[in-house]
């Protein structure tokens, strides 16, 4: 395949940043979409240029490093996968494709396509976490039997990989969707529950503080999750912050 | 220097209760005056800078990604192991360590085994009261699945993303102190050296990779864990970043580098699919449990498949053979990785493999969809079913155990295993070699620690699934907490490293110098083109199988590549921004050095054991023949190599291990 590229270049959070045209060609429809920028970047390389920066690592779609918002969409056109989960079988010969960063408030740009997703991990410093001594010296793990129902549910919500196309995707760049997956993992499980008031009301302090957007219920966010994490998160974590009200 | 492992005296059951009671504490005021180093945040750096922080140290922790849950630990599937005997299967302490020794092929330290074992069961209490979300049963209790190279069922999992749930464990373990202010987090920051002080490791150098920025860190102890170095081959599962270069760089300094030679190489991978591919794909081991491995029996069948005239559902079950159940009937298609690996070579070069390039075998889920349908029509009262509603409730069954995996598959090749067979081909997965340490996890740099699979301890020449986990969260949590203590005991009255020491100005000076060669040298070719250059020489002389002639061969050749790097290599951009290909650069200058300590320690290792399988040295005859043959006289050692300049000028130091409570055996799956 040929394909025409239109790819945001930037140099870093105070450079404006332009839209550049690239072309490339014999692209093989088993690529990844990651890989046909690799290979666009040996060109790029080759002719005395700079490579486009992106972030990727564990290509397997479980790290959550990749990012991209490829045609408007975020991971690209396809549901349930990340940038390196999506192949170029997906594109058609002579298509041009438009590749930009996740934008947020919240993600500033490093450069390129690369974002600061930090504030994601900030949020979590806040209560993303069960207290508990990591000293082994604790009761046995089958001594507080859970329910297969909420140790899956439990499961569901903490497969979140934390990529922030939820936020890329929402109109009103919220991390709603990624916060009420951390809250009700925790929420779900026993152990969690001691500190449940606490933690939804720090995270959800911290996520203000960043400046991400509140839910207005668009649904975007669940659409373009990599992981199918559920809306009903978001509604899990309203509850569990209006209980701390009561 | 003689190899000194420090393995306590007494019964080995006794060792590590018998040592904790024995070694000096740091009293908990005089932990806040000590700083500790962690380099590398996954599962061992993680759990270990979590640990280190809640006992009271100060704890710089590093990592090269944007945040420590992004760590290559992430992408384990299947499952790790512990001794719990939840199932009552007869598992037990003593049956965990003589698995994992033999699984090792008794190339690894029985005292760091037993240690590994010992710890397992605190290790799923200690996760579980963390919030991870383990797989249970109807009845609220922990469930458990069989992986490969073992009789019991001890493997706990969280659908088939373990690895992500005890990563995101320890990352908020991390959270907690990072929040607490004990641990301070240097993301997306590169270790450049380590910096020696009167012999002892007192700091790092590092690399802003937004800012380009070079930094001084000091210390009293510094710790290593930054995984493995499979990527030498270029193609591997590891993530693309996962590098050598902390463990390159101790080695410099003075650590010795054992065992280089060990690579598990994972029989359940992703096939190739063509030049312009990144990394490979694998396949959780897990799915061992349910699919049949098969190629067909007649070489014009693999041919006709091939060539895509026929397809694997027309063969009958006469024209396939189930060449791992034939081989292994004791084990059949759960048998131990390098053995799994091995016999899927094996009938690929004899011309049976399945896709285009011959290098691909079926794992088949059919007959598990059948039987899982039938029990469930069963379950459901319905005892004469029909075909299709088998099919339904089978896959049904099958996608609730491995959804997940079968999606990727699908992702990746475009075809539904629900309804043909996987391909499947052996890649590179994990590495079994890494920094020598002692059984305090110490270097031989004194005050360098190296723990999880950047060390070489505990795994001998091949690694039994779902016990990488197993690894790194025991030596973070449990074991270095411990033994990094009895150092540090010495260190109270040290106070505050300073920065700047002339050590520190000397290995920054040394770093700045080779970062501006590197965008200087306006070389032809990029850093890619060697790297892959370098992967193809690992994997044609020095992969699942080695002679001596190829890899004499591989270390002339790997020397060659090398110096046409340092002419030849172009690296656009400049120092002071965020660069990749400048961080690349460094990388594949330690892995073409790596690469051919590699191939020197595997040409030395005049025998097969486990993840390294020397063409001269397989069984001729009786039971066994084909299989790979140890030479327990000759080489029942830890080879630790010695940094002397050129890798070829390396010098070996042996440290012969001892088996006092396990019977050197032949190891047989059959």
């Amino acid at each position: 395949m040929n394909l025409k590229l239109k790819i945001w270049r930037q140099n870093g959070a105070n450079d404006a940043g332009k839209m550049v045209d690239y072309s490339i060609s014999n692209v093989s429809p088993d690529m990844s979409f990651l890989e046909m920028l690799d290979v666009l970047n040996e060109q790029i390389i080759n002719e005395g240029g700079e490579p486009v920066a992106f972030d990727h690592d564990c290509r397997e779609g479980i790290c959550g490093m990749c990012s991209l918002f490829i045609n408007g969409e975020a991971h690209g056109p396809d549901r349930g996968i990340t940038t390196c989960q999506l192949h170029m079988r997906k594109f058609k010969d002579g298509d041009t494709i438009y590749i930009e960063p996740f934008r947020a408030k919240a993600f500033p740009v490093i450069k390129d396509l690369v974002v600061d997703r930090g504030a994601f991990d900030r949020i979590q410093h806040q209560g993303g976490f069960i207290s508990v001594n990591t000293s082994g010296n604790t009761q046995d793990a089958n001594s507080l039997p859970i329910s297969k129902h909420a140790a899956d549910e439990a499961m569901d919500a903490a497969t979140c990989i934390g990529c922030g196309a939820c936020v890329a995707t929402c109109k009103n760049s919220s991390a709603m969707l990624f916060v009420g997956a951390k809250v009700s993992q925790y929420a779900l499980l026993p152990q969690g529950q001691v500190e449940a008031a606490d933690r939804v009301r720090n995270m959800v302090a911290q996520m203000d503080a960043e400046g991400f957007g509140n839910c207005t219920n668009t649904g975007a966010c669940e659409v373009e999750c990599p992981k199918g994490i559920s809306l009903d998160n978001i509604a899990r974590m309203n509850r569990e912050l209006f209980k701390t009200m009561i | 220097m003689a190899l000194d492992s420090k393995v306590p005296k007494g019964p080995i059951a006794d060792k590590w209760t018998n040592y904790k009671n024995h070694i000096d504490l740091v009293n908990p005021a005089n932990k806040r005056n000590i700083d500790v180093i962690v380099v590398g945040t996954g599962l061992a750096g993680g759990s270990a800078a979590a640990t280190l922080a809640e006992l009271g140290y100060n704890v710089k922790a590093f990592a090269y990604q944007d945040s420590p849950r992004r760590a290559h630990s992430i992408a384990a599937q299947g499952g790790i192991n512990a001794a719990k005997n939840y199932q009552g299967d007869g598992d037990s302490t003593y049956r965990l360590f003589y698995d994992t020794v033999k699984g090792g092929d008794y190339r690894a330290r029985e005292a760091n085994v037993y240690r590994l074992a010992e710890v397992s069961a605190n290790i799923i209490d200690q996760c579980v009261a963390q919030g991870v979300p383990f797989a249970r049963d109807y009845g609220g209790l922990l469930d458990n699945r069989s992986f490969g190279g073992v009789l019991v069922s001890r493997t706990f999992y969280a659908k088939g993303q373990t690895g992500q749930q005890l990563l995101l464990g320890a990352y908020s373990a991390m959270n907690r102190q990072i929040g607490r202010g004990k641990i301070q987090m240097y993301n997306r920051h590169e270790m450049m050296d380590v910096v020696l002080v009167d012999g002892k490791a007192r700091g790092i150098i590092t690399r802003n990779l937004v800012t380009g920025e070079i930094e001084r860190h000091s210390a009293h102890a510094v710790v290593i864990a930054t995984g493995g170095y499979g990527n030498v081959f270029f193609l591997s599962t590891n993530a693309m970043g996962s590098n050598v270069s902390a463990s390159w760089k101790i080695h410099k300094k003075g650590a010795y580098f054992a065992n280089p030679c060990y690579t598990q190489i994972h029989p359940t991978c992703i096939p190739v699919s063509g030049d312009h591919q990144s990394k490979l794909t694998l396949m959780s081991e897990s799915l061992r449990n349910d699919g049949r491995i098969w190629v067909p029996a007649k070489l014009e069948d693999a041919q006709a498949i091939r060539e895509g005239k026929k397809k694997p559902t027309d063969l009958s079950e006469e024209e396939r053979d189930y060449y791992l159940e034939r081989r292994y009937p004791a084990f059949g298609n759960l048998v131990p990785r390098d053995v799994a690996s091995r016999a899927a070579k094996e009938r690929c070069d004899a011309g049976f493999g399945v896709n285009a390039t011959g290098e691909a075998v079926y794992l088949d889920f059919a007959d598990a969809i059948k039987r899982y349908g039938r029990e469930q029509a069963l379950i459901h009262g319905d005892h004469n079913p029909s075909a299709e509603k088998v099919d339904k409730l089978g896959k049904e069954v099958v996608k609730a155990k491995y959804g997940n995996l079968f999606q990727m598959y699908d992702k990746i090749v475009d075809e539904d295993p629900y309804n043909t067979p996987m391909m499947i081909y052996p890649a590179v997965h994990y590495t079994m070699g890494g920094t020598w340490v002692d059984y305090n996890l110490m270097t031989t740099i004194p005050g360098c620690y190296c723990i999880g699979e950047a060390n070489f301890s505990d795994h001998g020449a091949n690694r039994l699934g779902a016990s990488a986990l197993m690894q790194g969260l025991a030596d973070g949590y449990f074991v270095l907490p411990y033994t990094i203590g009895d150092y540090l005991s010495k260190d109270i009255r040290t106070g505050k490293i300073s920065t700047d020491l002339p050590e520190f100005e000397e290995a920054e000076k040394s770093v700045k110098e080779q970062i501006n060669f590197f965008v200087n040298n306006n070389g032809s070719k990029s850093v890619d083109h060697f790297h892959k250059r370098l992967g193809k020489i690992m994997w044609d002389k020095v992969g699942m199988a080695r002679n001596a002639k190829g890899l004499t061969e591989a270390m002339t050749e790997i020397k060659a590549l090398r110096e046409e790097f340092w002419k030849d290599v172009k690296v656009p951009g400049s120092a002071d921004t965020y660069n990749e290909e400048l961080a690349k650069a460094g990388r594949v200058a330690d892995f073409l050095e790596l690469g051919e300590l590699f191939a020197k320690d595997a040409l030395v290792r005049e025998e097969s054991c486990g993840g390294h399988f020397r063409e001269e040295s397989a069984e001729t005859e009786g039971p066994q023949e084909g299989e790979a043959k140890r030479d327990d006289v000759n080489f029942a050692f830890v080879s630790a190599w010695e940094y002397k300049g050129e890798p070829a000028d390396a010098v070996l130091h042996k440290e012969q291990l001892e088996f006092n409570d396990i019977e050197l055996k032949t190891r047989s799956y059959k």
